[in-house]
């Protein structure tokens, strides 16, 4: 589907590219199980069954956004602004189709496909490949997405399970996991100065505005910290 | 009613990677908009994580869930793996619950 010799005149045997390609993409499909063990485990704590649960993980697969989901259900927020805070958590997909969508050259049925593999991993191994040519690029997409989806769905589905067998979700310290697990997705951005800015800012706003507004709002307000400070900047720089 | 947000999240979900596919490049790259989707999904995250760990419907209050945060913080600053962090945060939220 997208092996094939690599175009780009870089020096390197095919068969090298592309097993350090599939070994990569392997490895992150492998990390990301435990992050859908995680989600399969409080999705059914939270009060999904295990067959929501995993039609979130097949059909929305979003990793933030499907945490972001029953976060705020589990916290009584409304239908409405649980959606809303998994589809904001996943408009950043939208960047990344357009970043890869040259390089890839999707079309046809390969681009409907291929859009459900649009994520943060998939994203970040097929950029880390980009200058080992097309062909590898394509290839650590395809593998990244591939090894993802399978290992993120299977794992979602054993956490389900497991989570469904469990009482009160609190007894096991459950409700302290969500947002523990929103902080580990948290770290790997905080890497400057604007990043940290910004998340003390809406965590701030965001509690501040619990008490007046209906559960699930306050993330949504939240939102408007980083739209807010690129105007700030942007007016200051005149 | 969980359905209905299951199937508009995930519908949604795919629209935006598939928007970002079709979509001029150009449509996205400008500045502005690069840094607005780098700080989205950050607030998000970072106002999320606040709310669970304090909320109780319109209260704020603190009780055996900031002690499960923090204990995942540690792990994660002692760079546990991701799975790590929560089944800390979960057990010491447990065990303060259990002793308190």
């Amino acid at each position: 589907m997208t092996a094939g010799p690599d175009q780009s005149g870089v020096a390197e045997p095919w068969t090298v590219v592309r097993g350090q390609v599939l070994r990569t993409a392997l490895s992150v499909g492998v990390a990301t199980g435990a992050y859908g063990l995680s989600f399969g485990a409080l999705a059914t704590a939270s009060g999904l069954s295990v067959v929501q649960a995993c039609a979130l993980s097949v059909l929305a697969f979003s990793g933030g956004s499907q945490f972001a989901l029953i976060g705020v259900l589990a916290g009584g927020g409304s239908v409405a602004s649980g959606t809303a805070s998994a589809v904001l958590l996943s408009a950043r997909n939208m960047v990344y189709g357009a970043r890869l969508a040259k390089p890839l050259g999707l079309a046809g049925w390969r681009r409907l496909v291929g859009a459900q593999f649009v994520l943060d991993e998939s994203t970040a191994v097929a950029l880390g490949t980009e200058r080992r040519g097309p062909a590898a690029m394509r290839l650590a997409f395809w593998a990244t997405g591939t090894a993802v989806f399978v290992l993120w769905n299977l794992a979602s589905l054993i956490g389900a399970v497991a989570g469904n067998a469990i009482g009160d979700p609190r007894d096991l310290g459950l409700d302290a996991a969500v947002p523990a697990a929103f902080i580990a997705l948290l770290a790997p951005r905080l890497r400057d100065r604007p990043a940290w800015l910004t998340a003390v800012a809406a965590a701030l706003v965001a509690l501040a505005v619990v008490p007046f507004v209906p559960g699930g709002v306050p993330v949504l307000v939240a939102a408007l910290v980083p739209v807010a400070a690129i105007l700030v900047s942007k007016g200051r720089r005149g | 009613m969980t359905w209905a947000a299951i199937l508009v999240t995930s519908a949604c979900c795919y629209l935006l990677k598939l928007g970002g596919l079709l979509v001029p490049r150009a449509w996205l790259e400008n500045e502005t908009v690069q840094r607005a989707s780098a700080l989205l999904p950050i607030a998000l995250l970072a106002a999320l994580a606040a709310v669970q760990t304090f909320s109780a419907g319109s209260r704020l209050v603190v009780d055996a869930r900031l002690a499960g945060v923090a204990a995942g913080v540690t792990a994660l600053l002692l760079r546990a793996p991701f799975i790590v962090v929560v089944a800390v945060a979960a057990a010491t939220a447990a065990a303060a619950r259990a002793l308190t």
